[in-house]
């Protein structure tokens, strides 16, 4: 390991570190622009100079490997001056419009420009302007104040997968730009927007409605898909304003998909603020205390296995918790956390986890995906399969979708037969798996949400026995989610009870009047339409299917306006936290069920929802404790069964509009009509302007 | 000449084809990509001027993302992204050839050929390029019609070259000052009064 120094410390530190990497582990920072740890080094922006004594120039340190005896400068004269004169380079051409920038306040050149810029620029000569390009609904570009240190254009090609930007033409004429006619479409585009360390591209959707220093910032987790990502909620007033990652290398690194940053904006449309009773078929907007009086009118006397429940895809523990409870006085068996259908069952824990883990997904070296299309259904976590791939020594397989997924897989076809070739060791992949130190299996929702899920979980199950999956420190059984509800609804049990019907048992109970009332908590994804003549309370937070169908609406909290509990793929535990408060007459859904059992006169034993964590942790004392993960022990999962020749599927068809906030969106609607339903960037994709 | 809108589709001639598999196997195996620029000119020299079509053919030979190749054929003026006359006629304005006069040079070319930057004549003979440095600065100023460097040109020369090419002559190439190659301006200056051992009186 090389010793060197550095501004009179001396350190050892690994060899093919940079300089710049080095001078970070002494506290010591440099400033930069192009450098970025998690893309290859460019070494174009020149602002990291520092002087290494024996060499005779400075040297960019982001690009200068440690070398053993160097003694290096960080900010001696020398430096100061070489800095000066990089930014002064850098200012020449950028716009003086601070005051109007969307980035002002946040912006790496302003800030480096007050510390290493110098008091007055000498350029009297005509700037250059250059046009803005289009980008598509969710970056601004205002092209006239990029710096070219070209960190997008190694986002989108490297991390993104999407090759869709270069630099087109040379020196001073040299201009960031899309391919003709490819779309700036990445699933994780958004990210573009934090890399940018000047104002060339801002966020769209939110541009000139803040001041960066305006804005009240609320660390809290995702609850957008499973992987529950870590994110900045951006509040002003009692608005969110933006969402923005945070680093977390377990999960989502520092990248957060286009769908969780930029459906904020649902959070503020069709909003369910206050409660409603349906009245001569029409709703109409009533208090608490009447629209709780018309459940009591109903549901009082009724035998409890007239009642059921199902839960949507963003439901949290705590809210899963009380309805259980409240089922359970009521006396109903029916519940289910599964309103689309999956054959996932609670008990065995391994077989319904992303056993692997989100970050170690990259240990494996062979991997087949089933019924599942990654790229939409967690984007973050694509581009960690991406990043996998492109290490090498890496052979991927899907059955289902056939999609461009951002690295080299085979296609080996749609159909829950291959899957049990597979697992019978009828196919090639059988002895690649096999073969592989690490063999992973995703499986997505695609495949379980089906007739014959239970059937393709036992092969999965079986395949991952026969090829070593599971074995000490590796389990590579991965189930994706992508609800963010659905593990915490595992975790807890909230499936039926001995007896009691699921999802479509309860529909067509309801169809048949065997069940007269149904409650709906943000289950949208339920076949509402055919609920027959039953009584349907709604807790949700947004105007949709559900909401339409009710008879009583009841208005609850999202996922920003409360302290809520989620269970991410892997099985992580992790709690959102409040960042506004919800609009008009809306109350966090655990307190609405608590209520609501006061009014049918059998109050539940908490109150408070310490207490409430408190009976979640007695139950599941794996629930207990925030951030945790626990690794599940292996059992067999699944039941044999006949497979049908239905094609697998990814379980998402519209990558931007996928659950009640997103499907209000605006923002989310446009990017629909102008992308697709997600991976409709395709570089090759032959368009008008070809040819 | 093939217009901007006319090139839906490129392939290689069976003989380009060859030369173009030959150049791609002088670099090792998956560093294909490496072979870019000179399939690039020889997409040029079959179709005169690298379309969306030509960087699609070859982005999809070599394994490369489409605007990789577009950089290049951005990046470097002798790639023509638009179709060019029988003879391009690019005269180079950067700093030693600006220094040396390349501004005359530049006028009368404009004033010969009646074109400004860019422009191709109705007859589809000529097209005149501002370009970047084309390596000959020590024959300052200069100028490339198609394969041939024209160099050491003052206003006079390069009327005389131009008028040349329009009468369908072939004017000398290389340097039209009467210096030989890159030798001194005006003769040798070292080395003249070269002698050898014995000789020496």
């Amino acid at each position: 390991m090389p010793k060197l120094t550095i501004d009179g410390t001396e350190i050892e530190v690994e060899a093919g570190m940079t300089i710049l990497q080095a001078a970070e582990t002494i506290g010591i920072e440099i400033p930069r622009f192009c450098y970025h740890e998690r893309l290859a080094v460019a070494g174009n922006c020149r602002m990291c100079l520092v002087e290494v004594e024996k060499m005779p120039k400075p040297v960019a340190s982001c690009a200068m490997p440690v070398g053993e005896g160097m003694v290096v400068h960080t900010s001696n004269a020398n430096v100061r001056k070489a800095r000066q004169g990089v930014m002064e380079f850098l200012l020449i051409n950028h716009p003086l419009d601070c005051p109007i920038c969307d980035q002002g306040g946040e912006c790496d050149l302003q800030d480096q420009a007050m510390a290493y810029g110098g008091d007055r620029g000498r350029y009297q000569e005509e700037k250059r302007s250059v046009e803005d390009k289009d980008y598509g609904p969710l970056i601004q570009t205002w092209m006239t104040r990029c710096i070219q240190c070209t960190r997008c254009i190694r986002f989108i090609s490297e991390i993104a997968g999407t090759p869709v930007l270069g630099g087109l033409g040379r020196s001073e004429h040299l201009e960031i730009g899309r391919y003709v006619g490819a779309a700036v479409s990445s699933e994780l585009s958004g990210n573009l927007i934090d890399l940018c360390p000047v104002g060339a591209l801002t966020n769209k959707p939110a541009s000139y409605t803040y001041r960066a220093w305006e804005l009240k910032k609320t660390e809290s987790v995702d609850a957008m898909d499973a992987l529950g990502s870590a994110i900045r909620v951006d509040t002003r007033g009692n608005e969110v304003i933006r969402i923005l990652p945070r680093v977390n290398d377990d999960i989502n690194e520092e990248w957060l998909s286009d769908r969780s940053r930029f459906a904020v904006d649902g959070l503020k449309r069709q909003r369910l603020d206050r409660a409603y009773v349906r009245k001569d078929g029409k709703l109409v907007a009533t208090s608490w205390n009447d629209a709780f009086a018309a459940i009591a009118a109903k549901v009082n006397g009724l035998a409890g296995n007239k009642i059921a429940a199902i839960t949507g895809g963003q439901t949290d523990v705590e809210t899963m918790q009380a309805f259980k409870d409240l089922f359970a006085v009521l006396g109903s068996p029916h519940i289910d956390c599964r309103p689309e259908g999956s054959k996932l069952w609670p008990g065995n824990r391994a077989g319904y986890l992303f056993n692997s883990t989100i970050a170690g997904i990259e240990q494996a070296d062979a991997l087949l995906i089933v019924g599942s299309n990654p790229r939409i259904e967690a984007p973050v976590l694509n581009a960690r399969l991406r990043k996998r791939w492109l290490k090498g020594g890496f052979k991927a397989a899907v059955i289902g979708p056939k999609t461009d997924l951002t690295f080299k897989h085979d296609y080996l076809g749609d159909q829950a037969s291959i899957l049990a070739d597979i697992a019978s060791g009828n196919h090639p992949f059988f002895e690649v798996l096999k073969n592989a130190s690490n063999p992973a299996i995703i499986l997505g929702q695609g495949a379980v949400n089906r007739e014959d899920g239970a059937a393709i979980l036992a092969l999965a199950s079986k395949l991952a026995e026969a090829t070593g999956m599971i074995k000490d420190g590796w389990n590579g059984f991965n189930v994706l989610h992508t609800d963010a509800a659905l593990v915490g609804g595992l975790d807890m049990g909230f499936v039926p009870y001995v007896g009691g019907y699921d999802t479509a048992g309860i529909v067509a109970g309801a169809a048949k009047g065997e069940i007269s009332v149904v409650f709906l908590a943000g289950a949208d994804e339920v076949d509402v339409k055919n609920l027959g003549n039953a009584f349907v309370v709604y807790l949700g937070t947004h105007g949709d299917a559900g909401a339409h169908r009710a008879d009583v609406v009841l208005p609850t909290a999202a996922y920003t306006e409360k302290s809520a509990t989620f269970v991410n793929t892997e099985g992580r535990v992790q709690r959102t936290r409040l960042a506004i408060f919800p609009p008009g007459e809306a109350k966090e859904d655990w307190k609405v069920i608590r209520a609501l059992s006061d009014a049918l006169g059998k109050p539940l034993a908490f109150d408070t929802v310490k207490q409430l964590r408190e009976r979640i942790a007695a139950t599941n004392p794996l629930l207990a404790g925030e951030g945790s993960l626990v690794a599940a022990p292996w059992a067999p999962v699944g039941i044999d069964g006949a497979l049908t020749d239905k094609p697998l599927a990814s379980s998402i068809d519209n990558f931007y509009q996928v659950d009640p906030i997103s499907r209000a969106s605006k923002t989310m609607a446009e990017c629909t009509s102008q992308f697709g339903g997600g991976c409709g960037c395709n570089s090759k994709k032959k368009t008008g302007t070809h040819g | 000449m093939s217009n901007e809108n006319e090139m839906t589709s490129f392939a290689f001639t069976p003989e380009n084809l060859e030369k173009a598999k030959a150049i791609i196997a002088k670099y090792p195996a998956g560093r294909q990509q490496s072979a870019v620029m000179p399939l690039l000119d020889l997409a040029q020299r079959q179709v005169g001027w690298t379309s969306i079509a030509v960087i699609e053919a070859i982005a999809d030979m070599l394994e490369m993302a489409p605007i990789r190749v577009q950089e290049v054929v951005t990046f470097y003026t002798m790639y023509n992204q638009r179709p060019v006359g029988q003879h391009h006629v690019q005269v180079c304005t950067n700093i030693c050839c600006l220094l040396t006069g390349s501004d005359g040079v530049a006028q009368v070319a404009k004033d010969t050929l009646g074109l400004d930057w860019g422009e191709t004549t109705a007859d589809g003979m000529f097209t005149l390029s501002e370009v970047e440095c084309l390596g000959a600065c020590v024959n300052a100023p200069m100028m490339q019609i198609n394969d041939d460097y024209y160099e050491g040109l003052t206003p006079d020369s390069t009327k005389s070259v131009l008028e040349a090419i329009k009468r369908g002559e072939t004017p000398k190439t290389g340097p039209q000052d009467g210096r030989q190659f890159s030798a001194p301006a005006g003769g040798p200056t070292t080395l003249g009064e070269l002698t050898f051992g014995t000789e020496k009186a």
